[in-house]
């Protein structure tokens, strides 16, 4: 199992420049996930790693040898990286089995011990082994092409959007097992995916990529609660963005008076709240009221969108247990200090519930 | 490497046009003008038009009625009805021609000629339509029933616009075929373009005459290809939902299911039964001269040497540029693919005048020798090996080759491993097809094929030009038999291999 490390690289299709100088550390036995809108250049990312494509320029280094750089470029087969595609990519003319050994010496192959035990690791029934993949479900199609990366020991192992075919039920489950596969044979895994619930909930720290660079690369906690700018504050999360004014050290904006997080120098600002930090209350006075403009409802969480008197829309999380109706007046509170950004920081809109997942 | 090996393939596969073009620039404007402005050619083209326009539309109406009938209404015995309507394919248009006429010898008329062809090649629009129909989206005609259209309606305004490439590609082919048809016209003594390059060539062997004759058959070919794809325009009806289509509910013919079931029986029985049974006959009438059964396996062993070279040939040729259309595209690659396409739209009496000229001319050495003979068939049935060749290729994307690489596998070891296993079964049904073609491709066989090389083709051939039907019987028979498996693998999958 090794580090991996990639430093400045470039990579252009033609005339249009993909990645722009990537600087990236995955420490050992570490899972990281690389997450970015569609387009954000993370899969090309991917595919210089795996040495299916040569970086312009850069280098990466798989532990102390540099597989890709100053020249050089070790071909795919001899990188040891293990590679599951976006669908499994199973090879539709063999067997389970045959495809879990397809990386094996030939002599290992035969041995249905190791196929037994490859399938055990990722959580399937050796009654498959014999199976066609199309035999198999999504779910059971992942877990297969994992176990198949897995089998020749790789000392790294990438996987590219792995459960975004997968329904919502099944890809709760793949995520589970696979995780447990990757924690039991001590890979180095990077992960590629858009679904920024999915980055938090599996990595150990996530990379978050816009238009061919590296923005921010934290632990998924960090992430959430610091984010570099309001662009990857709404990337990563629901939020609740309001101007505001800074006067020895407190925010004063819409929903009164707050606390900040860190120090920010007084004078206009801009500054964010995630909706779990807005609570809601009887009207009383004294406190911000609003109107509820609408509950949508989760079942274990809702999300409340409320119209503020000023015409301004927040929106807050609430767990499901006790929830307003539609036109009531009801008080805002905040908990927790708010994070201020630069006044006028650009925020990329914010779609409601597209980019969420975490419901 | 691939890249030019593709460019050879395609240059191989136009030649026969560029020598038709170099011939016509050879001879000049004046002497383009002297032989192809003559009443002969007025005649023969007057033939040509009509028998293609008649055949169309007869096949259009036929294929499309037939079709709605099988996939659409709640005629009984739908899918006995639909290998009965395929069946004919099985039979090559010149042994139904012969089945006719030798029963009813006052068919050598314009009406003779159109019912003999219709019933030979109806199937070609038959199948593509059928697929369609399969593939429409049944959602559309609830939304046009739910909009206030009646059945009548819906077939009009809804189905009839996204069948229009499936009708169009069927008619096309018609044309193209019947362009190239030479014994069954032949035989009904129907004369067109091709038999007239025929009968010229056999007068005055390679005289300017004939390739004048051919230039002229080439450019209505050309022009009808440019016709269907200006006609067909940019219609790709895209499906605007994923997953496979619900089964659609047959529309109940009631009052109309025996008059339908009557329709089609007598199609099948004019397109199968008579062929059949005309042939069942003379097998009986021959066999009292008793059957040449050395002559039949000689015959039939040179056939399958002959369609077997000319299938593993061909496909091998189809290979780079399939491989290329798919893997590396780009206008380049899809420019060579579109070529062999075109120059195998070409009759094949053109081919072999073509090849009969230049082999002469240029290497004298090959004239008449079997590489000549497979030539033209690689020219002419690439195609059918292309098809299948791409379909197989896009099977089998860089993924898997990507991935393989990832566990390690070297580039031999993963074309042994992965490639080829992946693409066997479409370099195979390809190899089938173009091997089930050469068996019953009598034209450019008998200008080409080495003297003493007879096939079952020419052996036929040459007993009905002297009139003995019972000795043709034989060869006639072991051709259907042959090409019944291409006809259940074209049932199956309309797509494959329909072109040329």
């Amino acid at each position: 199992m090794s580090s991996l490390t990639v430093q400045d690289v470039t990579k252009s299709f033609g005339p249009t420049p993909v990645l722009t100088g990537i600087d990236l550390h995955v420490p050992s036995r570490s899972f990281t996930a690389l997450l970015g809108p569609s387009g954000c250049g993370k899969t090309t990312l991917l595919r210089l790693i795996a040495g299916f494509e040569d970086p312009d320029g850069g280098t990466i280094t798989l532990g102390d040898r540099m597989v890709s750089g100053h020249g050089r470029a070790v071909p795919a087969r001899r990188r040891g990286i293990g590679f599951v595609p976006q669908e499994g990519g199973l090879f539709p003319h063999l067997s389970v089995a045959a495809n879990v050994t397809f990386g094996l010496a030939r002599r290992e192959r035969q041995d249905g011990g190791r196929v037994r035990e490859l399938l055990a690791l990722v959580g399937l029934d050796a009654d498959l082994a014999e199976r066609s993949p199309h035999q198999l479900s999504g779910g059971q199609q992942q877990r297969v092409a994992l176990a198949r990366a897995l089998a020749p020991r790789p000392s790294l192992v990438l996987l590219d959007e792995p459960f975004s075919s997968l329904d919502a039920s099944l890809r709760e489950d793949t995520r589970q097992a696979v995780s447990e596969a990757l924690h039991a044979s001590g890979a180095t895994a990077v992960l590629v995916t858009h679904d920024q619930a999915e980055a938090l909930s599996m990595a150990d720290q996530v990379a978050v990529m816009r238009g061919g660079r590296l923005v921010q690369l934290a632990d998924p906690q960090t992430l959430y609660r610091h984010p570099v700018d309001l662009d990857v504050a709404t990337f990563v999360g629901d939020a609740v963005v309001l101007d505001a004014d800074v006067r020895n050290g407190l925010a004063h904006c819409v929903l009164g008076v707050l606390p900040l997080e860190q120090p920010s120098p007084d004078g206009p600002t801009r500054i964010l709240l995630r909706p779990e930090q807005v609570q809601l209350g009887e009207r009383t006075g004294g406190l911000p009221t609003a109107r509820v403009h609408s509950v949508d409802f989760y079942g274990h969480d809702a999300r409340v969108l409320l119209d503020l008197p000023s015409g301004l829309r927040v929106t807050a999380r609430l767990d499901g247990s006790q929830l307003p109706s539609d036109g009531t007046e009801v008080s805002l509170s905040v908990t927790g200090p708010a994070l201020a950004f630069p006044a006028g920081s650009p925020i990329a809109a914010a779609v409601p519930g597209e980019l969420t997942g975490l419901r | 490497m691939l890249l030019a090996l593709a460019v050879l393939v395609a240059a191989l596969a136009l030649l026969p046009l560029g020598y038709i073009v170099g011939y016509t620039v050879d001879v000049g404007w004046s002497g383009v003008r002297e032989l192809v402005f003559r009443p002969r050619v007025g005649e023969l083209l007057w033939n040509t038009a009509r028998l293609v326009a008649g055949t169309v539309a007869c096949c259009a109406v036929l294929g499309l009625g037939a079709a709605w009938l099988v996939e659409r209404s709640a005629v009984p015995g739908r899918r006995v009805w639909h290998v009965l309507l395929v069946a004919p394919l099985a039979v090559p248009a010149f042994v139904n021609s012969y089945a006719w006429i030798s029963l009813l010898p006052g068919l050598d008329t314009y009406g003779g000629a159109l019912l003999v062809v219709t019933l030979s090649y109806f199937p070609f629009v038959y199948l593509p339509v059928a697929a369609a129909f399969r593939g429409l989206d049944p959602a559309l005609e609830e939304t046009a029933r739910g909009l206030g259209l009646g059945s009548w309606a819906v077939f009009w305004r809804v189905q009839l616009p996204q069948l229009r490439v499936a009708v169009l590609g069927g008619s096309l082919l018609v044309s193209l075929h019947l362009l190239g048809e030479f014994g069954a016209l032949q035989m009904l003594r129907f004369p067109t373009f091709t038999t007239a390059i025929y009968d010229q060539y056999r007068a005055t062997f390679n005289g300017p005459g004939a390739t004048m004759l051919a230039g002229v058959l080439v450019l209505i070919c050309l022009l009808l290809l440019l016709a269907e794809l200006r006609l067909r325009g940019r219609a790709a009806y895209a499906g605007s939902g994923r997953g496979a289509a619900r089964p659609h509910r047959p529309v109940p013919l009631g009052g109309l299911t025996v008059p339908a079931l009557l329709g089609l029986a007598a199609l099948v029985a004019l397109a199968v039964l008579v062929p059949l049974a005309s042939l069942t006959y003379w097998m009986g009438t021959g066999s009292s001269s008793a059957l040449p059964v050395g002559e039949l396996v000689a015959t039939t062993g040179s056939t399958l040497a002959l369609a077997g070279g000319a299938a593993v040939v061909t496909t091998a040729l189809a290979f780079p540029t399939g491989w290329l259309a798919v893997r590396a595209r780009g206008r380049i690659t899809t420019m060579l693919e579109r070529s062999t396409y075109l120059g195998s739209a070409v009759p094949g009496i053109v081919v072999a005048l073509a090849l009969v000229t230049l082999s002469i001319r240029a290497t004298p050495w090959l004239y008449q020798t079997v590489p000549v003979l497979v030539a033209a068939y690689a020219i002419l049935f690439l195609p059918r090996a292309m098809v299948n060749v791409r379909s197989a290729v896009e099977q089998s994307p860089r993924l898997y080759d990507d991935v393989a690489a990832a566990l390690g596998s070297s580039a031999f070891d993963r074309l042994r491993r992965v490639t080829l296993p992946l693409l066997a079964p479409g370099l195979g049904a390809g190899a089938a097809l173009v091997f089930l073609a050469v068996v019953t491709e009598l034209t450019a066989t008998l200008l080409l094929a080495p003297t003493g090389t007879t096939t079952l083709a020419t052996a036929f051939w040459s007993a009905t030009s002297g009139l003995e039907y019972g000795a043709a019987a034989p060869f006639a028979v072991l051709m259907v038999l042959l090409s019944a498996p291409a006809t259940v693998l074209l049932s199956r999958d309309a797509r494959r291999g329909m072109t040329t």
